[in-house]
């Protein structure tokens, strides 16, 4: 039994979420390969061979993967399947966007969001928001598999000495071109990898006021999120999003703003370490779930607690 | 331009779903189903095309009972001009709808197909990127913006972290995402209108595709629940505790 897994990169480095997904697939064999779909990425299969657990690291680098687009990398992925068991990757926009599509052209029936592994063909998934958990089993030769990062921890970055395989380009598909990129500068950390989340909802009235978060955030080395509610408000712009249309988080702190706690909110934060619950509404919902609530008016609360901190 | 609009009846989102009591499957005895709410994007989208006199038809698809046939007669209400339903009595899986959908797509020829990016039940987020593998069309999935040019669509997508913006050549495969578009109410006229609008049920059968289900649903349960804490009464009280009792800040 062997296991691909598909690495997300930038070209340059590494994304976390590959390190979760290797750690669900050493899970089920240790028989682990990294895929390397890139431009000029040397560095990143430089970390890929010693992330702990892996085996081998297959590397495409060609101009064709630059931007991974799905119909290539499908493509690419579908070329060297036939020697592997499991396909899986992380349950990003990343992974999202590509393993369906890999999944129709091998027609298999994917396993979306796995967030336990019972053995090497029953998985443990989430549907309706987090509401319940389903046990699926898959009877396709190969399982293609989406992984929840936060649900496995990460393997190590170091101890690996995988041999690395270049392979050549396959499929190159012209149907789709990248055009640009507007991706969000921050000196914060990244919502999904940030141990601390301050998160605002409808409650912050505005998405200038959500300077009282960052203010916070600075101080503490944590990432800054939003409901849903705050995105179609449009306080914030929706990579902010945290909840099951949004980012799965699950920080070791998550400090929820004026969020009143609907389902598809609290499905994207409530397997955090510690939630803490900041509402002027004593009967919000988010009050269940938290260990420590506040019930406070959050422009008194947060100017405060920035001060204190 | 001809649209199609692949959409699904769903639990209505509003609704907390439950396990069975055996846990076979989630209760879905008498709950509201309504339209997938990134279905109601796809719609509203492909309208604002056919508004915008980008498109000429937009016909809304789904495949599943025959009370899917509310879902597509709301559809017909916000404007698609027609709609088809392959009738099938069981819940099929995303692959096997993909190819159904893929069908009826060959059949149909429209330039662009636009569905949700994820339905709320499975959560899966596999139909569109599947449709797309199938009839060997290029994917913009998680849109937030498209724009028809002649023969190609540029997409700006969400990803993590930021927006990316692709070029697709036509006929391709939207997905939508939440800030494509605020979608519209259906008027008590137009709801009247929808009802003579042509709406075409084909049985599952004469479209003679495999669709056996790939993987087996061993058991529903609810997730681990999680106890309700404490309430501090005031912000000197909280960082207190987080520091010496839950010790996650120092």
């Amino acid at each position: 039994m062997s296991i691909l897994v598909i690495a997300e990169h930038d070209n340059s480095n590494l994304k976390p979420a590959t390190l979760n997904t290797v750690a669900a697939a050493s899970e089920i064999s240790p028989l682990v390969h990294l895929l390397v779909a890139g431009n000029s990425c040397q560095s990143v299969t430089d970390e890929c061979s010693a992330v702990e657990g892996v085996e081998k690291v297959l590397l495409a680098d060609d101009v064709a993967y630059e931007n991974q687009l799905a119909e290539s990398i499908a493509n690419l992925i579908k070329s060297v399947s036939s020697d592997y068991t499991h396909i899986l990757a992380p349950a990003t926009t990343f992974g999202k966007n590509i393993l369906p599509r890999l999944s129709a052209l091998l027609d298999v029936q994917q396993i979306s969001e796995i967030i336990e592994i019972i053995s090497e063909d029953t998985f443990k998934r989430p549907i309706y928001a987090g509401s319940c958990i389903a046990t699926v089993k898959s009877n396709d030769s190969i399982k293609v598999i989406t992984v929840r990062a936060t649900a496995f921890d990460p393997v190590n970055t170091s101890g690996g000495s995988a041999t690395v395989d270049s392979i050549s380009a396959e499929g190159v598909s012209d149907l789709s071109s990248f055009v640009g990129e507007e991706i969000a500068k921050t000196d914060r950390p990244e919502l999904t990898a940030a141990s601390i989340v301050i998160s605002g909802g409808r409650g912050m009235q505005s998405g200038d006021n959500f300077h009282l978060l960052e203010t916070i955030a600075d101080k503490l080395g944590a990432a800054v999120g939003a409901s849903r509610a705050a995105v179609d408000a449009g306080f914030v712009p929706n990579d902010y999003q945290v909840g099951q249309t949004g980012k799965i988080v699950a920080p070791d702190l998550y400090i929820a703003v004026g969020i009143s706690g609907a389902i598809q909110h609290l499905a994207g934060m409530k397997d955090s370490k510690v939630i803490v619950a900041i509402n002027k509404d004593e009967d919000a919902p988010i009050f269940q779930v938290a260990d420590y609530g506040l019930v406070a008016d959050l422009f008194d609360a947060l100017p405060e607690l920035s001060e204190k901190l | 331009m001809k649209i199609v609009v692949p959409i699904k009846r769903v639990v209505d989102y509003n609704v907390k779903v439950r396990p069975l009591g055996d846990q076979s499957d989630v209760d879905l005895n008498n709950v509201k189903m309504s339209m997938n709410p990134f279905c109601e994007i796809a719609i509203e989208e492909a309208v604002r095309l056919k508004e915008a006199g980008t498109a000429t038809e937009v016909i809304a698809v789904t495949v599943g009972k025959k009370d899917s046939q509310e879902q597509l007669r709301t559809a017909l209400a916000l404007g698609a001009d027609r709609a088809i339903l392959i009738e099938c009595e069981e819940l099929l899986e995303p692959l096997s709808i993909a190819k159904v959908l893929s069908k009826v797509i060959e059949e149909e020829d429209p330039k662009l197909v636009i569905l949700g990016k994820q339905a709320i039940d499975g959560d899966n987020n596999q139909t569109g990127q599947m449709l797309a593998a199938l009839l060997n069309f290029a994917q913009a999935t998680f849109a937030s913006k498209v724009i028809i040019e002649d023969d190609v669509a540029v997409v700006t997508r969400e990803i993590d972290g930021g927006l990316q913006t692709i070029k697709i050549k036509l006929p391709a495969i939207v997905t939508t995402d939440l800030r494509l578009n605020e979608p519209r109410y259906a008027s008590l006229p137009n709801i009247m209108k929808a009802k003579k609008k042509e709406l075409d049920i084909r049985p599952i059968e004469d479209l003679e595709i495999d669709v056996s289900s790939r993987t087996e649903l061993l058991s529903v349960e609810l997730p681990p629940e999680r106890q309700a804490g404490i309430k501090v009464e005031s912000v000197e009280e909280l960082l207190n505790k987080l520091k010496t009792e839950a010790k996650v800040i120092s």
